[in-house]
């Protein structure tokens, strides 16, 4: 029994406001659901994530630790109160100009955090705002922009850039879609429902692997009031299935007889709202026998191992291979080799908005509206679940509280899906931060044994390469990994004789999938590290030595390509090679003018090269843009913005390829009914693919215009109200388009553009044309290493990349300085263990306090495929920022690092075994 | 369930039974509901006005159950305070600070509570109260071990009370932890010394965190220290002294890194008190 509601009266945002409600209700949850402010976002309901955060009588609290009990008379400001009719703040207005809003998701604590901190320091340093804002986790940022944005809330307002025609491409324009992000009216996945949703809860193993058996489920309906189904494997009209690699479907959305994970879910319960609120999962009638589990490849390898999938005998999923060149006569002939042996664990994506969103049946139809990467992917998959055609599936993507490649794989549609197709009522479900952590897919823990050698003068020979891959219960894009690592794992280097292999295994861990980087982040950790190696034994300088290895145009790459322009990954070493120089001699300055402190500074460098899009697949992207006759220019861009800015970079492309200025355009994003398909947000591939299909739109629509008054492609063009002005040469042509011809939907002009990337398959021995263009870059990282406690204090990254042309230099900063962070984590603190740590107390994602200041450098080697010669840059910004780590502890400690994450009790031991060894 | 907001503490006690959880700053009772749901009978204590809040007699000092870390990193304190108020700061975050009470982090009694070690150091007494009356217990007798204290059914903590038992003083916490903010300790240490005016140690204190099941005072090491000079107290520091600790490993660190840094970080609190008074 829940509590006797309560009539509570308090202030909020400067109004009284009573509710009725049960006392020990979180507040979060009477703003969110009781006063439908959604602004106050939660991410883990236990005070670790801050994006709860709000004021109470001018105290920022989270709001998830409240009951609203307590509140009579208190005064209580969320997001919402912040902005006067929509009327932006100086801070919110300073969170737009500074890019420090990505996702959004985090950016309503983060405001208010801020805003305590403001009312009593208006003029706080930079150290003030981390300590301020210590409690609000950030996953998208790397917090730089945040501060950036607190401290110069005072400076002279700006006129918003609003760059002009041909001007847009290059400028640094703030996200067209940024304001609803700091008012907090943005709708994420658990922002909206309707009033009268049921709501789903899974029933998820206990154990790592367990066989299961349910009691009366009749009875368990019968005996709950408000329970209206049970779903379990043998309610699914489709097939029981998904994944998101054709033919290798294999994840059931309920498991049948046996759970493979911890977390997996074998049935669900759809009830009433209120049901759930005193509802014990305890109590539903399932009755697990444990079995034996293997959590390792190793132990997965071994013959008597418990066995996954029938068809996957030994648990291998697959393997992947790329060699080229005469190995072993190579390694033969060489003068240095060096090798060694380097594990990674799994890491948790831990975006702050968990899995959520709602379904409804509309006719034969379901739609969702949920948040994702992949709406079409979704889309595909949830017809198969329900046995229907991917034409009755609608699937309406929520703005997305972070993805990083865990949102492209399905999570809660199956269960809101089945659930609504069922009742034919509204159905919703959010996942619980432990729901999230424990059930969604991971990126592969690895352990990598590698072998590289070089000659007397610098240049590499051989590289052998051989890395097994925790690919979890199910495939997820464990093939994506497999195939992707033996293409990248040579770095962005010259090698004359090379071989690489991974192999995939299955064990009973959370399915490991997609995240930024798909398996090259681990593989660089080994290369990367034996190559500051080779570099010591060699006598040479590190960056030097990557230099002179370095990748260029004409040059072969180890799958026998040859780009004959747009590599870039020389400039980017370039552009290094003075703050190289400089942070090389004050670290040791630093440590010869303090030889007996416990403090060693040390300087890494890591270079990284990453193919864009699909490895030799198909993967077009089709994009959209009319002009009403009302005057409207309406871009259809389907390609999911997880906070990276494709909203916001598909238009600047589109505008100068139109040649209409920015502000002129509005969008339609992602809805499989009114976008078509741009593919998933994933692979860095949405600048790229559905970049140049929003310039080829854009050219459609231009070549459109330009036809209506027969003018010449030099003509500029000017809309205004609902006329097109053509100005061409000397004459000008007024297009009334009024006038024109309507389409069904009032559009009276279209551009359509598609393109796919020219790929070839690769043979067997990896040899082809995997991706039409790769990225680069390079990142240094100056740190201190505490020897007698093993601690890292991260002084100062420089990340140099290639991004042929930054489309909005403030979003690819807003990339790099966010990557790194993630890359930051994945070197000093991120390791999920399955069973251990499902909560963001335990996980350890970096907060504003730990992260160096973080310098950009923009290489711009144009790509002949790119729209305007732009590049990815999603994933290429955290590859090299473990390894430069690794590098520099190494460097200041003599003490290298072959497991990560390099927590301060690993960094002491391995301290500990260099000094034993000298 | 029920749920119990009373203003006055008379009414608190009375609400009390063996099957209510006292409700205060709610850092640790709601993050524990994501887990096991909420506790069925909860008794919020935040409406009784008198509990919150530092004041002194000429004896000791009286910190209020429902005084918060955010109001203790702000009280004006004498010297040997200093240590509570590093560790109020390094709690959690500021909004776990703003919320969190003090009391509550002894009665939540985790290995891991960053209160402990400074208030172990401040000779601290726990005040219990229920229907029937009140007592006292040294804090070291009030948490008996991991999530386990004195308090019994019907029984709340009332305040902390720190005794006026120290003169020229200076203090000083460490707190390790795998990340700068939100974070949940490594190991941790607090240290308390009197000295002459010579600058000689005449009472040392000192305990050690998340390094065994309660935090510890180290006699050893205090005794090592009475009558040297501050300025030379880390160099008698020693590993044996460290012996009775019985570090854990888990997600955080292994237990031999534990007791390393548990040695380290004294030393170099010892250093920071030197530093202070030179």
């Amino acid at each position: 029994m829940k509590n006797q509601n309560v009539a509570i009266s308090f202030n909020l945002n400067g109004a009284s406001v009573t509710v009725n409600v049960d006392p020990v209700k979180r507040l979060t949850k009477v703003l969110r659901e009781d006063l439908k402010l959604t602004g106050t976002k939660v991410g883990c309901d236990a005070g670790d994530c801050g994006a709860c955060s709000i004021l109470i009588d001018d105290e920022v609290v989270c709001g998830c630790l409240v009951p609203v009990g307590r509140l009579a008379g208190a005064n209580v400001v969320t997001v919402e109160g912040l902005s006067k009719e929509e009327a932006l703040s100086k801070l919110q207005a300073s969170f737009l100009r500074y890019g420090a809003a990505q996702c959004g998701i985090c950016t309503p604590g983060m405001l208010t955090a801020a805003t305590a901190l403001l009312m009593k320091n208006p003029t706080p340093t930079r150290e003030d705002v981390k300590d301020a804002l210590g409690g609000v986790l950030c996953r998208c940022t790397g917090y730089q922009k945040i501060i950036d944005a607190v401290v110069n809330v005072n400076a002279e307002e700006v006129a918003d850039a609003c760059p002009s025609a041909g001007d847009a491409v290059g400028s640094r324009v703030q996200r067209i879609d940024g304001k609803p992000k700091v008012l907090g009216s943005d709708i994420f996945g658990d922002d909206y429902a309707p009033d009268d949703a049921l709501r789903v809860i899974a029933v998820r193993s206990p154990y790592h692997r367990a066989s299961f058996e349910f009691g009366d489920l009749d009875a368990f309906m019968r005996d709950h009031d408000g329970v209206e189904l049970v779903l379990t494997a043998k309610d699914v009209p489709g097939e029981n299935l998904f994944g998101v690699i054709h033919g290798m479907e294999d994840q059931p959305a309920f498991a049948e007889k046996i759970a493979r994970f911890k977390g997996e879910a074998v049935a669900a319960i759809v009830a009433s709202n209120a049901f759930f609120e005193d509802f014990k999962l305890a109590s539903f009638p399932v009755t697990w026998t444990e079995l034996d589990a293997v959590l390792l490849p190793e132990d997965a390898l071994k013959e008597d191992a418990p066995q996954l999938h029938e068809d996957r005998p030994g648990n291998t999923m697959v393997k992947g291979i790329v060699q080229r060149g005469k190995l072993d006569q190579l390694f033969q002939d060489s003068d240095v080799v060096v090798e060694g042996e380097f594990r990674t664990g799994f890491v948790e994506h831990a975006y702050i908005e968990p899995e959520a969103g709602f379904a409804r049946r509309v006719g034969d139809r379901v739609e969702i509206q949920a948040c994702t990467q992949a709406p079409y992917m979704d889309r595909d998959s949830v017809a198969t679940i329900l046995g229907i055609s991917p034409e009755n599936v609608r699937i309406i993507p929520t703005s997305v509280g972070g993805g990083f490649g865990s949102k492209l794989d399905l999570s809660i549609q199956p269960y809101i899906a089945l659930a609504t197709w069922k009742l034919n009522k509204p159905v919703r479900m959010t996942y619980s931060r432990s729901e999230s952590i424990m059930s969604t897919t991971k990126r592969h823990p690895s352990h990598i044994k590698a072998r590289i050698s070089a000659k007397k003068d610098g240049t590499l020979a051989a590289m052998d390469f051989h890395g097994v891959f925790n690919t979890g219960a199910y495939a997820s894009w464990g093939p994506t990994v497999a195939n992707r690592v033996p293409v990248h794992a040579s770095g962005p280097y010259y090698f004359p004789a090379y071989r690489a292999q991974s192999h995939s295994v299955h064990t009973n861990c959370p399915p490991s999938g997609a995240f930024r980087g798909f398996g090259v982040p681990q593989s660089s950790i080994a290369q990367e590290g034996l190559f500051d190696e080779l570099a010591v034994k060699l006598g040479m300088d590190r960056l030097e030595f990557r230099l002179k290895n370095a990748l260029v145009n004409g040059v072969p790459t180890v799958t026998g390509q040859v780009f004959e322009t747009g590599v870039g990954f020389k400039d980017c070493l370039e552009a290094l090679q003075p703050k190289w120089r400089t942070a090389l001699a004050e670290a040791d300055k630093f440590n010869q003018d303090n030889p007996d402190s416990n403090i060693r500074r040390g300087v890494g460098v890591a270079g990284m090269w990453y193919g864009c899009g699909n490895t030799s697949l198909p993967n077009p992207s089709t994009m959209k843009v009319g002009i009403k006759s009302d005057g409207r220019c309406v871009l259809f861009q389907g390609a999911v913005d997880i906070g990276q800015g494709s909203n916001t970079v598909m238009t600047q492309i589109c505008s100068d390829a139109v040649g209409i200025n920015f502000d002129k355009f509005e969008i339609v994003t992602g809805d499989t009914d009114l976008t078509a398909d741009a593919g998933k947000t994933s692979a860095s591939r949405q600048t790229f693919i559905s970049g140049k299909a929003s310039y080829l739109a854009g050219l459609d629509l231009r070549t459109e215009i330009l036809r209506q008054v027969n003018a010449s492609e030099k003509a500029a063009l000017k809309l205004d109200g609902t006329q097109i002005i053509v100005t061409d040469k000397n004459s000008e042509h007024i297009i009334d388009l009024t006038a024109l011809p309507q389409d069904e939907d009032g559009f009276v002009l279209i551009g359509e553009g598609t393109y796919d990337p020219p790929t070839s398959p690769l043979d067997e021995n990896g040899q082809g044309i995997p991706y039409a263009m790769f990225g680069y870059g390079a990142h240094m990282m100056e740190l201190e290493v505490d020897t007698k406690l093993g601690s890292v204090k991260l002084l100062r990254l420089v990340a140099a990349h290639d991004v042929g042309q930054a489309i909005n230099p403030l979003l690819v900063e807003g990339q790099v300085e966010g990557g790194s962070a993630q890359g930051i984590g994945l070197a000093l603190l991120e390791e999920f263990i399955p069973g251990k740590n499902e909560n963001l107390h335990d996980y350890l994602i970096p907060t504003i306090g730990d992260m160096p200041n973080v310098e950009t450098i923009l290489v711009e080697a144009k790509d002949p495929h790119g729209p305007y010669g732009a590049k990815g840059i999603g994933e290429q910004v955290l590859i090299p920022t473990a390894p430069a780590i690794l590098n520099a502890i190494c460097h200041a400690t003599g003490a290298r690092i072959y497991q990560v994450p390099a927590t301060p009790d690993r960094v002491l031991a391995a301290i500990q075994e260099a000094q034993g060894e000298n | 369930m029920s749920y119990i907001l009373p203003s006055t503490l008379n009414e608190a006690l009375d609400a009390l039974s063996d099957d209510v959880t006292v409700l205060a700053g709610g850092t640790d009772v709601f993050p524990g509901a994501t887990v096991v749901g909420m506790p069925d009978k909860v008794l919020d204590i935040t409406g009784v006005k008198e509990l919150r809040g530092i004041s002194e007699t000429d004896k000791a000092y009286r910190i209020g159950a429902l005084t918060t870390w955010t109001d203790v990193a702000r009280a004006e304190l004498p010297a040997q305070f200093d240590s509570l108020k590093l560790a109020a700061i390094e709690i959690g975050s500021l909004q776990i600070q703003n919320a969190g009470t003090l009391a509550g982090n002894l009665c939540n009694a985790s290995p891991a509570a960053d209160g402990v070690p400074p208030l172990l150091t401040l000779n601290a007494s726990v005040e219990l109260a229920s229907p029937n009356g009140i007592r006292c217990l040294a804090l070291a007798d009030f948490i008996f071990g991991n999530r386990r204290t004195a308090l019994e059914a019907q029984e709340m903590v009332t305040a902390i009370l720190i005794p006026k038992d120290i003169n020229q003083s200076v203090s000083h916490f460490i707190k390790l932890g795998a990340r700068k903010y939100l974070v949940i300790s490594i190991a941790m240490v607090s240290v308390v010394l009197e000295t002459d005016p010579s600058g000689s140690i005449t009472q040392a204190r000192v305990a050690v965190g998340a390094c065994s099941e309660v935090a510890q005072r180290l006699p050893d090491v205090e005794k090592a220290l009475l009558g040297i000079s501050v300025q030379d107290a880390a160099t008698v520091v020693q590993f044996e002294q460290f012996d009775h600790l019985s570090p854990i490993s888990d997600v955080r660190a292994t237990k031999e890194y534990r007791k390393n840094a548990a040695v380290e970080l004294v030393k170099r609190a010892l250093d920071k008190c030197a530093e202070k008074l030179s």
